[in-house]
C-alpha cells in the first residue's frame, strides 16, 4: 500500500448556521467571512500537519486546487508543495492537481511541475484533473461543453513540454504557440507520474486507462459508495483487457481514530461541521450542463454521487455519516478491520487519508495522525504486496 | 395546423438541421431561445396564418447536429446563413428569442441583404454589470421556472401535459436540460456578450425589440440599450409577461408580430 497524507485546507470558521444562511460553501460564500489573521495560523498549522505526516511514516502528502471554495483554501496547491520541499526529504509531493484547462497557456503547468520536481529532487507527482464544474465552470468561467477537449489538449502540450528537448511550435485549438521550450525540465524522466483525480465520468475512465495513469476516486463519498465508482472503473479496465494492478487507481477516505471505541465522539463536531458545511452545494453548481456528458449521466454513476449527497444534507449527525461509510472511526482495531475490508473491496493501492476535516484543530490532527501512522498504518502497509507500482517517483524506489 | 418536419443536411452531412415549417406567405423564420420554450408553440400557429413560418432547432438541440462544429458565435451566425440558403430563401424575416434573438441579431448585422425585417424576443448579446443575466445553467427546477415566467403559468394555450414535461426537463440531470443548456452553455457562457454591440452598426433591417416588463431572466432595461444599438429600432415593452412571453401572452405577442412585419 501507499498511504498519502491528504490535506484540503478548510477555512474553520464558518459561521454556525453557514448552511442555513448562505446558498453554498463554494462559488459564492462572500468572501467577508475569511479573516485573514485566522488564516495566517491555518496555513501555517497545515503546513505542520502535512510535515508532521512525514515524520510519521507516510508515504505521500497531497494537496489540491480549489477556487473561490472555503473549504480548500488553496486556488494554487504548487505554492503549498513549494513549501513542502523545503521541510520535507523523504515523502512523495503529491499535487492533486492542476486544472490543466484553466491555465493559459498550459504551459505554465508544465513550467511549475517541472520547478517542484526538481526542487524536491525527483520526489514529485502530477496531478491533472478535469477540475469540478463549480472550480472550472462558475469559478473560471470555463465553457462546460468545450472544457474537457480543451483539457486534452493542454495535457498533450504540457506532455510534449516536458520530453521534447528542442523549442518546439503548437498550433492548438485552444493554445497557439510559436516557441514552446520550458526551462527547468522534469527531474523524472521522462516525466513525473501522472494521477487523475475524477469523480465517475465515463470519458475520465477512457481517457485515463488509454494513458495509462492512475485513477483517484476522491470524494468525500467513503468506501461504500465509493465501490460503485471502483467496480465500474475495474469493469473498464477489465473489459480492455488490462491487467489488474491496485496502484492504478486510488481512493480518498475519511479516518478518525481513538484510542477506544468509545471515545470517538470527540470527533462529532469536525465531522458535522465537514459535511454540513464544507459539503453545502447546491446540485446546480455541481453539475453545469455540458460538463458530464448525457452518456455518464446515463451511466448512473454521478447520478448516484448526486442522491447520495443529497440525502447527506439534511438531517444526520454524525454517527448517520459514519454508518454511510463516509467516515471511518473508532479504535485502532476497529479502524485496521473497517479499513482493511474498505482496501479490499475497492481494490486500490493507493490510499489518500483525510485525517484533518471540517475545523478540526491542530492537536486532534496530529493525534488522529499519529494514532493511525502508528497503531493502523502498520497493518494495511502489506495489503497488495505482491504487487509493485509503475506511478510512483522512481527516484524513490531506488 | 400541425407543422411539417424538414430535415436538411448541409456540408455533406456535417450538419443534420431540423427544421418545422407550417402556413403560408412571406417566409418568417422564428429561433428558439434556450430553455423552457423550443420546436412549436401556439403563437406561430397564429404567425403562420400570414406567414410561411420555419422554426429551426439550433444545433444540438432535438435532432439537429453539428454542436461540435460551431466554435463561436461567428460559425453559429454564418450556420444559420448557410440554412437559409438550403432552405431556398435569398430573404426572410427573422425573430429570436434569448439565444435565438442573438443569432438573428447577429445574421442581421453580419448579411444586411439576407433580412426583411428583424424582431428580437428578450435578445441575449449585450451585458450590464447593474442587471446581470442570470445564471440559468446554475438554477435548478424550481428556481428557473421562477425565473422563466411572470405568472406561472401559460395563457391555456399549453397543455397541463406539455407544462408538466416542460418541468420534468427542467430537473437537474434530465436529458432534455442537459442537452438544451449545453448547446446555449456554449455560446452564452459565461457572460452572453461576444462582441454584438461592436457589429450592430450594420443592420438595416427595421426592427422591433420586445420585452416582458417582468422577465427575470434577461431584464427589461436591456430593451433600450439594444435599441440605442440598432439604429431606427422600436421597443414594446409588455406588462405582466416574463421571460416566456410568446407562451404567457400568445395571442398578443403574435399580433404585435404580425402587424409589425406587415409594416
Amino acid at each position: 500500500m501507499k498511504m498519502c497524507f491528504f490535506h484540503l485546507m478548510p477555512y474553520g470558521y464558518l459561521p454556525d448556521d453557514f448552511d442555513k444562511q448562505y446558498h453554498s460553501v463554494w462559488v459564492d460564500a462572500p468572501n467577508s467571512l475569511f479573516d485573514p489573521k485566522k488564516g495566517t495560523q491555518l496555513y501555517n498549522d497545515y503546513l505542520d500537519e502535512l510535515e508532521f505526516a512525514e515524520e510519521m511514516g507516510f508515504d505521500g502528502l497531497c494537496v489540491n486546487e480549489h477556487h473561490y471554495n472555503a473549504y480548500g483554501l488553496m486556488p494554487s496547491p504548487n505554492l503549498m508543495a513549494s513549501a513542502m520541499t523545503r521541510r520535507t526529504s523523504k515523502a512523495a509531493i503529491i499535487v492533486l492537481g492542476n486544472s490543466l484547462a484553466l491555465y493559459n497557456p498550459p504551459v505554465r503547468v508544465a513550467e511549475e511541475f517541472a520547478m517542484l520536481d526538481v526542487l524536491s529532487g525527483g520526489r514529485f507527482v502530477a496531478g491533472f484533473p478535469l477540475g469540478t464544474s463549480q472550480d472550472t465552470v462558475f469559478g473560471y468561467g470555463e465553457v462546460p461543453v468545450t472544457l474537457r477537449e480543451k483539457y486534452n489538449e493542454a495535457h498533450d502540450l504540457v506532455i510534449k513540454a516536458w520530453t521534447e528537448r528542442e523549442p518546439f511550435a503548437f498550433n492548438g485549438k485552444y493554445t497557439q504557440l510559436r516557441y514552446v521550450n520550458i526551462w527547468p525540465r522534469p527531474y523524472q524522466e521522462p516525466h513525473p507520474p501522472i494521477w487523475v483525480p475524477g469523480s465517475g465520468s465515463l470519458e475520465t475512465w477512457d481517457w485515463t486507462i488509454e494513458h495509462d495513469y492512475v485513477y483517484c476516486y476522491l470524494s468525500y463519498s467513503g468506501y461504500k459508495v465509493g465501490k460503485t465508482v471502483l467496480d465500474g472503473f475495474w469493469e473498464e479496465m477489465d473489459n480492455r483487457g488490462k491487467e489488474f494492478n491496485p496502484y492504478h487507481a486510488g481512493f480518498l477516505q475519511l479516518v478518525a481514530v481513538s484510542e477506544t471505541d468509545s471515545q470517538v465522539e470527540e470527533y462529532k463536531d469536525y465531522i458535522e461541521y465537514f459535511f454540513k458545511k464544507c459539503l453545502h452545494v447546491p446540485g446546480g453548481f455541481a453539475n453545469a450542463p455540458g460538463y458530464r456528458t448525457i452518456r455518464s449521466i446515463n451511466s448512473g454513476v454521478s447520478t448516484q454521487i448526486v442522491e447520495s449527497r443529497r440525502e447527506q444534507s439534511t438531517d444526520f449527525t454524525w454517527k448517520d455519516y459514519v454508518d454511510a461509510g463516509n467516515v471511518i472511526v473508532g479504535s485502532p482495531e476497529s479502524v485496521r478491520q473497517e479499513l482493511t475490508q474498505a482496501i479490499k473491496e475497492l481494490r486500490v493501492g493507493n490510499l489518500m487519508l483525510l485525517l484533518h476535516f471540517g475545523d478540526m484543530p491542530k492537536e486532534m490532527t496530529m493525534k488522529n495522525t499519529e494514532l493511525f501512522a502508528k497503531e493502523v498504518m502498520p497493518y494495511v502497509r502489506d495489503i497488495w504486496s505482491e504487487y509493485e507500482t509503475r506511478w510512483w517517483p522512481q527516484t524513490m524506489e531506488a | 395546423m400541425p407543422p411539417e418536419t424538414l430535415n436538411i443536411s448541409m456540408q455533406n452531412g456535417m450538419f443534420q438541421a431540423e427544421v418545422l415549417r407550417a402556413g403560408q406567405g412571406e417566409p418568417l423564420i422564428y429561433l428558439h431561445g434556450a430553455a423552457g420554450h423550443k420546436g412549436w408553440a401556439p403563437f406561430l400557429d397564429r404567425l403562420a396564418e400570414q406567414f410561411t413560418v420555419y422554426a429551426p432547432y439550433i444545433p444540438g438541440y432535438s435532432n439537429s447536429t453539428g454542436l461540435e462544429y460551431l466554435e463561436d458565435v461567428l460559425d453559429l451566425t454564418l450556420y444559420h446563413l448557410e440554412l437559409m440558403d438550403a432552405l431556398e430563401l435569398d430573404r426572410a424575416h427573422l425573430a429570436g428569442h434569448f439565444l435565438g434573438g442573438m443569432i438573428a441579431a447577429e445574421m442581421a448585422a453580419l448579411s444586411p441583404g439576407y433580412v426583411d425585417r428583424l424582431v428580437l424576443i428578450a435578445p441575449a448579446g449585450l451585458w450590464r454589470d447593474d442587471a446581470p443575466v442570470a445564471d440559468f445553467l446554475a438554477m435548478n427546477s424550481a428556481e428557473l421556472q421562477e425565473c422563466l415566467w411572470a405568472s406561472g403559468s401559460a395563457d391555456g394555450t399549453i397543455s397541463a401535459e406539455d407544462m408538466a414535461a416542460g418541468e420534468r426537463a427542467m430537473e437537474l440531470l434530465s436529458p432534455e436540460r442537459v442537452q438544451d443548456l449545453t448547446s446555449a452553455g456554449k455560446f452564452l457562457w459565461p457572460i452572453p456578450d461576444r462582441g454584438f454591440k461592436r457589429r450592430a452598426y450594420r443592420i438595416k433591417a427595421p426592427s422591433l425589440i420586445v420585452w416582458g416588463q417582468d422577465d427575470r431572466l434577461v431584464s427589461q432595461v436591456y430593451a433600450n440599450d439594444f435599441a440605442r444599438l440598432i439604429s431606427g429600432s422600436k421597443v414594446e415593452v409588455f406588462p405582466d409577461a416574463g421571460h416566456l412571453i410568446m407562451l404567457e401572452q400568445s395571442d398578443a405577442l403574435a399580433g404585435t408580430i404580425s402587424q409589425f412585419l406587415k409594416g
